[in-house]
């Protein structure tokens, strides 16, 4: 690579990491544990696939440290399939990090569904050649975690429930809190970054740009075409699907059929055609349902 | 550059599509001028497109669902002018390299998808590019190269001696995304052909 200095370097590095995250654009991001699941997300048109051991859903149910899956799963995953291959590591955790960087995962997804490693920092993600993705659930947790090198955020939700509300919650957060930055005075913006508790000049960049300075997906909920044209209309540039494929009664069908959904947002004529007769959803669990201290969302400050 | 009333079309149906928009209205083309094509109805009056970055498995199953596919390989046979950047290279590509998938065939190339491996190999380089007297900033995200191509295929660019960018006809296939950067020189060469 033809770079000058370190600096030239990052400025290159992060022109590629949120070019990744672009060519992701109005796909479908599917969370596999398996191989043969992979490939059954590839036929079905995923952009990309999760390489997990266990989908959000299971990890609720068995309980115990959520870790960064092994390094076999994920190169098993990885040879199976053509499409970009995605790992979550802990939050906090810059060694699976590098690990997962080492084994030459496409995307890292520094995840509220595993355990975090560390209460008080994530990943100092400009010191990685691959790009991050993280989540959160308003504006000012998405620019903090910009400010330390996410190419790519996702809305939280709440995984493993195949319940959408808290995906909404999130996208409509982050959504209606852009618009008061992008519509505010340039004099009340530094009172904005103080609520926000986010850089200056990142507000600055919402400001300007009316939107993240980053792609911004939606994940945490999803389970049907209709959750996922509904969070594209909410403003999500593409969607993550965890649990609700492989947790249905026909995951090549519903797979299918979400990323047709997201395709054809618009056309609710497509959407009841696409929505039809697809076996089973997956069971989920009412978000109100759940104790507080077992919501994942929480994770990451 | 072209006449005003031509129509530039984006494929829409995944992708970076909405950066070649951004480039395209940069170059002054109009609003009014810029389609977005995602089915076979929005394809009707659009002069010249492109197929943007994206990932060419969903792409194509998509093509091959909706039946857009033959439209865009009328498109082309008709001698409008197609670009297709990174994926939509691959797309329009007669072959691809060890795998069996969907491609629209109209560009007689052979292509070698993730040609220089996962995305922690991507990268940036300058690259020369014929038709300009200027190079161009090449961002390669996952990229093809074209491995083999026929008697009607013109090499463009080439980058350490692997091919990167193509023309035959008014089909132009390149490797890379000048569509993420602020040079439009390409954008711009492309809506005078």
């Amino acid at each position: 690579m033809s770079t000058t200095n370190g600096v030239a370097h990052a400025q290159k590095t992060w022109r590629e990491k949120v070019g990744l995250a672009e060519m992701l654009k109005g796909g479908v991001i599917m969370d596999v544990v398996t191989p043969e699941q992979a490939r059954i997300a590839e036929d079905a048109g995923a952009v990309a696939v999760m390489a997990l051991e266990r989908v959000p859903a299971d990890i609720r149910v068995q309980g115990g440290v959520a870790r960064m899956s092994d390094p076999d799963l994920i190169n098993g995953i990885k040879a199976a399939v053509s499409i970009p291959v995605m790992a979550k590591c802990r939050i906090g955790h810059f060694v699976e990090a590098e690990i997962l960087q080492a084994l030459e995962v496409d995307f890292i997804d520094e995840s509220e569904v595993l355990t975090p490693a560390d209460v008080a920092n994530h990943v100092d993600k400009h010191q990685f050649t691959v790009p991050f993705v993280c989540g959160a659930r308003n504006l000012g947790e998405a620019l903090r975690r910009c400010a330390e090198g996410a190419a790519m955020i996702r809305t939280k939700g709440e995984a493993g429930t195949g319940d959408v509300v808290e995906a909404v919650r999130h996208m409509r957060t982050i959504m209606a809190e852009i618009r008061q930055v992008q519509g505010a005075r340039e004099d009340e913006l530094y009172v904005l970054a103080k609520e926000h508790q986010a850089p200056l000049e990142l507000i600055r960049e919402v400001h300007q740009l009316g939107k993240l300075p980053v792609p911004n997906f939606s994940a945490g909920g999803i389970a049907t075409p209709a959750d996922a044209a509904l969070m594209m209309k909410l403003g999500a540039e593409t969607v993550f699907v965890g649990s609700g494929i492989f947790k249905s009664g026909d995951p090549a069908k519903r797979a299918k059929a979400i990323v047709e959904s997201v395709l054809f947002y618009e056309d609710a004529k497509k959407l009841a055609e696409i929505s039809a007769g697809l076996g089973e959803a997956m069971v989920g669990i009412n978000v109100a349902a759940i104790p507080d201290r077992e919501l994942l969302a929480p994770r990451g400050w | 550059m072209a006449p005003v009333a031509d129509v530039v079309g984006v494929l829409a149906v995944q992708g970076d599509f909405e950066k070649h928009l951004v480039a395209f209205r940069r170059c002054g083309v109009p609003d009014d001028r810029l389609r977005l094509v995602k089915t076979t109805e929005h394809l009707a009056g659009v002069d010249r497109l492109v197929l943007p970055g994206g990932e060419s498995t969903t792409v194509g199953l998509l093509l091959q669902r909706f039946g857009l596919g033959p439209a865009l390989i009328e498109f082309a046979q008709e001698g409008k002018p197609m670009w297709g950047t990174c994926m939509g290279m691959i797309m329009m590509a007669a072959r691809v390299e060890d795998r069996k998938q969907y491609s629209l065939g109209v560009l007689d190339v052979t292509v070698r998808r993730n040609a220089f491996g996962a995305q922690v190999h991507s990268f940036e380089v300058d690259v020369p590019f014929k038709p300009l007297d200027e190079t161009v900033t090449g961002v390669f995200i996952r990229a093809p190269i074209v491995v083999e191509s026929g008697p009607a295929v013109e090499v463009l660019s080439e980058y350490e001696g692997k091919v990167v960018a193509v023309r035959q006809g008014n089909l132009v296939g390149t490797s890379f995304h000048p569509e993420l950067t602020d040079d439009t020189s390409l954008h711009r060469w492309f809506l005078g052909l």
